[in-house]
């Protein structure tokens, strides 16, 4: 495999598989998550949330409430409104969108099991709990809006009157010759796919700390968040209070997903609650509220269609795309976003010329959806490959060898695709080449047949995937989002010799800080153990727009290079007045300032670190010593890196039990340059995971009424170890041009490909009995019902 | 509407430290440990018992920190994350987990190490299968479980006992 | 979320338990292993007055050969009951049941009397119990009461224990050197409960099982024994035809209730599955 030259002129730590500094910290149980964190006259909040799916507030009655030893305040909807202005999710980009008025806690009426209603503050979170049994709400069940199938029928009940209709947002797409080529084509296949709802589960439920000092006008807020810059401005804008004057803190952050980047409500109350009280208030979501409170998302009814020529050419790919989002769009991001990155996935790897999409976003009395890892990936890739894989059946041509066939050329970039996404450099061939040969593709196959007259049915599953990473201000910037799409990294050399730096991407777990102490090393020309990195306070870092989108490596790694790199250059300019050598003699390298000619030490760091601190008077007069450096990275050459990859799944399925097994899992990625590859693949593994999470056990499973029914730990089934496979992952690295590094983001192909892969395998096994599963999860039930068992 | 349960004085062992602490029947082991005796170590994922976020050691054996009262440690000795790092216990497990990555956002970590540990320490001779098996109580969101598998697999390698 | 509040009380003998249930009545639980009461109490879902935790009382601990019986006191843990070779030996359905209870953590603190007053009939030792013909041996203030696992378990959650009585132990009757039996069920993830499971239990002798007992775990409101299917294959050579029988009498006899995602037909087929590889394994041993 053909390496890749160093992305800095030193490479010690760039490219290799290190172990991250921050991780024994948290192994012996030194972190500091927000509940560990104690401030004094903190108070706890615990909300009184909406029992049904749709309600008329009637009356709150607080006095026995407010009776119970150690409670503060109670607080409902109509008195935050007060200090909190509403909001309305929508973003401009996305034409005709529409969403309705949300405050903190509901006015008068509640619009889905969970919404939160009313705060009950106490001492302690048990007092709290105890109050909240004793406040009497009043309410009046409404007709619901469960189904999304029903949501736009005139019949049905409009959530948001003012809104005229329950339709969030709309969006066609036809590159015009698609009936012509659906007329022309040797085969079509046609394939309704259900995607169950799902939602996060961070082992770490969504919590906050706020803290209003009314004697400095000032709020500081410790968030479970991923997005520090952007919470601060949002609190800035819905109480009115300069940005300035607001700390967002995030330190460890125990599992985000996307179920953290957003704003909900109980943020806005918490927040309001502390300004209103003047102290702090804790609020820690319950495990059984996250259920009903954190986002969901991927509720989808896709009917897509494929169009072939005997010789296997696909011809054209059509959508239809409904999807419910509960009763608000959610704030800032929105809520139409995971629809609209369907339309734009479809069909993404592939040669296709036509393409046909419809998208309806509906409102609905469940929780509100959002972006969750992923977005809108694993929907396309399982669409895009299911029907790939039934087109290729129906003409009997080999799944590989028909991606083999279809796919985006590897030197046909840069290009646009067919549903208009501008793509700069992909690896399809290379990457299907590669899985082939990691999985022993023909033998594989082979000991598949054997198996299969024995009884055992083996089936194996490919899904070729795009990623969007690395994006613009596309994403969110145009559409009026107050969403940085710009990173940057401050690095500042202390007088030992050490580095500091400051970054606007914080730590979720991926490794984040612990790639940014690589890049910078390697930038500087410094030991990795004389870099420290400070993420996740508004207050230190450079603005940011955190981590999100599989930006962390791409965006802040870049800015991240670039300070180091700058940096560099300084110490440089620094030696050289000091050394009296021209700056094109000397560089830094390995802690020292040495001659390049002979690669001897002139100085270490740490003495130039003295001189430039304690004795500039030794240094000529007007001559200042920079030695901290900040650099900012926004990519603006495309709207989205995109990375691709390809995944293949071997599972067993018992037919008399419909259970899966699953065998094996290979991944081949294509991130660009590789920082940290045990971090990647690890990511990478457990992406896939939560992929396998969507194809075989995840879903929020809501009754007829809307009452959410197994939103707890034992009832809403999360990938445990026993039942997952091995994961065998592998790289192919086209790095980026927009940037030096070269990185493109990875967090989120895992899942983007694994629901598709397991799918097909799974229809792959049960293909002897000419039957398939389109709906996930795939519980043992729908399998046994597809082989007509029961 | 008063809260009339009495309050109990328990002697408890943690981490090898005798503790006297007055303590409410409803509190249980890891909202004492966390509140009480600030070990923050132990994590609150769920407070039903499924997560495995709060797994500590109860006179040596693993349970769910949310699953057993304070009241009910009495007498009894408790071990946590900082108990079982101080005194070294961990200690390859923990240096496995950071060198094979076996942790993200380390949440689920303290509890993962306590149920590993009693793995390794009463099935020395587990295998791979039985690791994912014994760990399957546990809960982790980040990884994809295989960096955890192989980790606690190290250990067990490098056991003396597997060697005999 | 947090307990509601309540009063704790340790007894240390059974002569100090009974006082208080009389007091109490109702408003106490008792606390064995507490793995599923403290659960429950964590989510509101009940408000007792007093928890009287039996931790402390020896009479209800101890693993015992007590003639043709083996004695498992009721605060015994499922980890212990895994781990005793006294089990293995003497009742050798326990430990084949054991993994599959929760996990380590909960196996640790866990106790059969619990599970077996608790009575959740997608549990193991219910299920075994009712397997292996054993009797739960109750005691209250007026004195001891033996009952039999067939007369245990009524409804969902409920069991012909009285108020004031109390589990001591649970009696199996040890296994005879023909002893057959053999455990399996069906779980989406390891250590959940099962969507369906299943014990058996009964004397074997070459290929014919007899005085056979089949107790389904997850199909109804309680262990449920396919006593027609029982009859099918009771003192019959085991051949495919006679399985397949004892497949169609147990899907004549039970009706299952569907759980979120398995309905009442999948779990019927699920049993008949269970059945038929239980019984076909051995076959297949005897002929091997």
């Amino acid at each position: 495999m053909k390496t890749l030259a160093p992305a800095t002129e030193q490479a010690r730590y760039i490219g290799q598989s290190l172990a991250r500094p921050n991780a024994l910290r948290l192994a012996e149980g030194r972190g500091t998550y927000v509940d560990d964190i104690e401030l004094p006259r903190m108070v706890h909040v615990v909300y009184w949330r909406s029992p049904v799916a749709h309600a008329h507030i009637v009356k709150i009655d607080a006095s026995f409430a407010r009776m119970m030893p150690g409670v503060v305040a109670v607080v409902d909807g109509p008195q935050m409104a007060k200090i909190c202005k509403p909001w309305v999710a929508t973003l401009t980009h996305l034409a005709g969108m529409k969403s309705a008025p949300q405050y903190p806690l509901a006015m008068d009426r509640a619009c889905w099991q969970g919404e939160p209603v009313v705060a009950v503050v106490a001492n302690t979170r048990v007092e709290a709990e105890d109050a909240l049994q004793y406040l009497v709400v009043e309410w009046e069940a409404l007709p619901a809006l469960i189904e999304t199938e029903t949501a736009l029928d005139a019949g049905s009940i409009v959530i948001h009157p003012q809104l005229g209709d329950n339709l969030c947002f709309t969006r066609s797409l036809d590159t015009g010759g698609v009936d012509a080529a659906f007329a022309s084509a040797d085969a079509v296949a046609e394939v309704t796919f259900q995607f169950g709802r799902h939602t996060g589960v961070t082992l770490e439920p969504r919590c906050q700390i706020s803290d209003y000092n009314p004697s400095e006008k000032r709020l500081t807020v410790h968030h479970s968040q991923q997005a520090p810059h952007m919470m601060q401005d949002l609190y800035s804008r819905q109480f009115g209070i300069p940005e300035s004057q607001i700390r967002v803190i995030c330190k460890d952050v125990g599992g985000s997903f996307g179920i953290k980047v957003h704003a909900y409500p109980d943020d806005f109350a918490t927040v309001a609650l502390s300004v209103l009280l003047e102290r702090p208030v804790k609020f820690v979501t319950d495990r059984l509220e996250s259920f009903t409170s954190d986002i969901h998302a991927r509720q989808h009814r896709v009917t897509g269609r494929i169009a072939a020529n005997k010789s296997g050419e696909i011809l054209a790919f059509e959508i239809d795309d409904l999807t419910g989002i509960g009763p608000y769009s959610m704030f800032p991001r929105t809520s139409a976003i995971e629809g609209n990155q369907v339309v734009n996935l479809v069909g993404g790897p592939y040669r296709h010329q036509q393409y046909r999409a419809k998208l309806n976003v509906v409102f609905q009395n469940k929780a509100p959806t959002c972006q969750y890892r992923g977005v809108g990936h694993p929907i396309a890739c399982a669409v895009t490959e299911g029907l790939v894989d039934a087109i290729a059946q129906k003409l009997a041509i080999d799944p590989l060898v028909i991606r083999q066939q279809n796919v985006i050329r590897d030197d046909a970039y840069p290009m646009t695709a067919t549903s208009g996404i501008k793509l700069e450099g992909l690896s399809h061939q290379q990457c299907l080449d590669k899985i082939a040969v990691m999985m022993d593709y023909p033998a594989l196959r082979a000991e598949q047949a054997a198996l299969q007259k024995r009884g055992i049915y083996r089936g194996i599953g490919i899904a070729a995937l795009i990623e969007l990473t690395n994006p613009s201000a596309a994403f969110y910037g145009v559409g009026g989002a107050r969403i940085s799409a710009q990173d940057g990294a401050t690095i500042r050399l202390e007088p030992t010799g050490a580095i500091t730096v400051m970054v606007g991407v914080g730590e979720q777990g991926q490794g984040t800080e612990a790639i940014f102490a690589q890049i910078a090393a390697d930038a500087v020309g410094v030991s990795m153990e004389l870099v420290r990195v400070v993420t996740g306070d508004t207050d230190v870092t450079p603005y940011g727009g955190g981590t999100w989108a599989s930006r962390g490596a791409g965006i802040g790694g870049e800015a991240v290079l670039q300070a180091g790199l700058a940096l560099q250059k300084n110490i440089v300019g620094v030696a050289s007045v000091i050394l009296k050598r021209d700056v094109s003699e000397i560089a830094l390298v390995n802690d020292a300032i040495v001659e390049i000619s002979s690669g001897q030490s002139l100085m270490p760091l740490a003495e130039l670190g003295r001189v430039a601190y304690f004795r500039p008077d030794s240094l000529p007069a007007g001559f200042n010593a920079e030695l901290m450096v900040t650099r900012h990275y926004a990519q603006r050459d495309y709207p989205f890196i995109f990375t691709n990859g390809v995944q293949a799944s071997l599972v067993e399925v018992d037919v008399d039990t419909g259970f899966v097994k699953l065998l094996k899992h290979w991944v081949v990625e294509d991130c660009g340059r590789v920082i940290n590859p045990m971090l990647v693949d690890e990511q990478m593994r457990g992406a896939v995971v939560q992929g396998i999470g969507g194809a075989l056990f995840e879903e929020c499973l809501y009754d007829d009424a809307g009452l959410l029914q197994n939103g707890n730990m034992a009832d809403y089934l999360v990938p445990m170890a026993a039942e997952m496979p091995d994961i065998e992952v592998a790289h192919v690295e086209t790095p980026t041009k927009t940037s030096k590094l070269g990185a493109k983001g990875a967090g989120e192909a895992g899942t983007a490909g694994a629901p598709a892969a397991i799918m097909n395998a799974i229809n792959d096994a049960l293909s002897p009995f000419n039957t398939t599963v389109y709906s996930q999860p795939i519980t043992p039930q729908k399998i046994l019902r597809a082989l007509g068992k029961v | 509407m008063e809260n009339t349960s009495q309050t109990h004085l328990i002697n408890v062992t943690v981490n090898g430290h005798p503790e006297r602490r007055p303590v409410q029947p409803r509190q249980h082991l890891i909202d004492f440990l966390r509140d009480d005796l600030g070990l923050k170590g132990s994590h609150v994922g769920c407070e039903h018992g499924v997560c495995g976020a709060c797994t500590v050691r109860l006179d040596g054996k693993i349970v769910r920190g949310c699953l057993v009262l304070a009241v009910q440690a009495d007498r009894k000795r408790v071990d946590t994350i900082e108990g079982l790092t101080q005194s070294g216990a961990a200690q390859a497990l923990q240096a496995a987990f950071v060198r094979r990555n076996a942790l993200q956002c380390g949440f689920c970590t303290p509890g993962m190490l306590a149920a590993a540990l009693e793995l390794v320490e009463t099935k020395p001779s587990a295998t791979r299968t039985e690791v994912r098996e014994w760990i399957s109580g546990n809960y982790c969101r980040c990884t994809g479980y295989q960096a955890i598998v192989d980790a606690i697999c190290d250990v067990l390698a490098s056991s003396p006992e597997v060697a005999k | 979320m947090k307990a509601p509040a309540f009063d704790y009380v340790k007894p240390h003998s059974l002569a100090e338990v009974f006082p208080l249930l009389q007091q109490y009545g109702d408003e106490a639980r008792l606390l064995a292993g507490g793995q599923t009461l403290l659960a429950t109490l964590n989510m509101r879902l009940s408000e007792p007055s007093v928890l009287v935790d039996l931790s402390a009382i020896t009479e209800l601990r101890g693993l015992t050969l007590a003639g043709a019986m083996l004695r498992i006191g009721a605060m015994v843990t499922h980890s212990e009951i895994e781990a005793s070779a006294l089990v293995a030996q003497h009742a050798p359905l326990l430990p084949l049941a054991a993994p599959h209870i929760a996990h380590r953590a909960i196996r640790n603190l866990g106790t059969l009397g619990g599970s077996i007053a608790y009575a959740d009939p997608a549990a193991e030792w219910p299920t075994c119990l009712l397997a292996l013909d054993g009797v739960v041996v109750a005691k209250s203030a007026t004195g001891e009461r033996r009952i039999r696992a067939d007369d245990f378990f009524v409804d969902l959650y409920t069991t012909t224990l009285l108020p004031g009585e109390i589990i001591v132990a649970c009696e199996f009757p040890v296994a005879s050197a023909n002893h057959w039996c053999d455990f399996d069920e069906l779980a989406r993830r390891h250590g959940d409960y099962a969507i369906v499971g299943l014990a058996g239990a009964g004397q074997r002798s070459e290929n014919t099982l007899a005085q056979v007992r089949l107790v389904f775990l997850g199909l109804g409101a309680t262990p449920l024994r396919a006593l027609q299917a029982e009859g099918v294959v009771k003192s019959q050579p085991l051949t495919a035809s006679l399985i397949n029988q004892a497949v169609a009498a147990l899907k004549n006899e039970l009706s299952a209730v569907g759980d979120l995602t398995s309905d009442a037909a999948t779990k019927m087929h699920l049993a008949g599955v269970l059945l038929k590889r239980m019984l076909m394994k051995q076959m297949q041993s005897k002929n091997a």
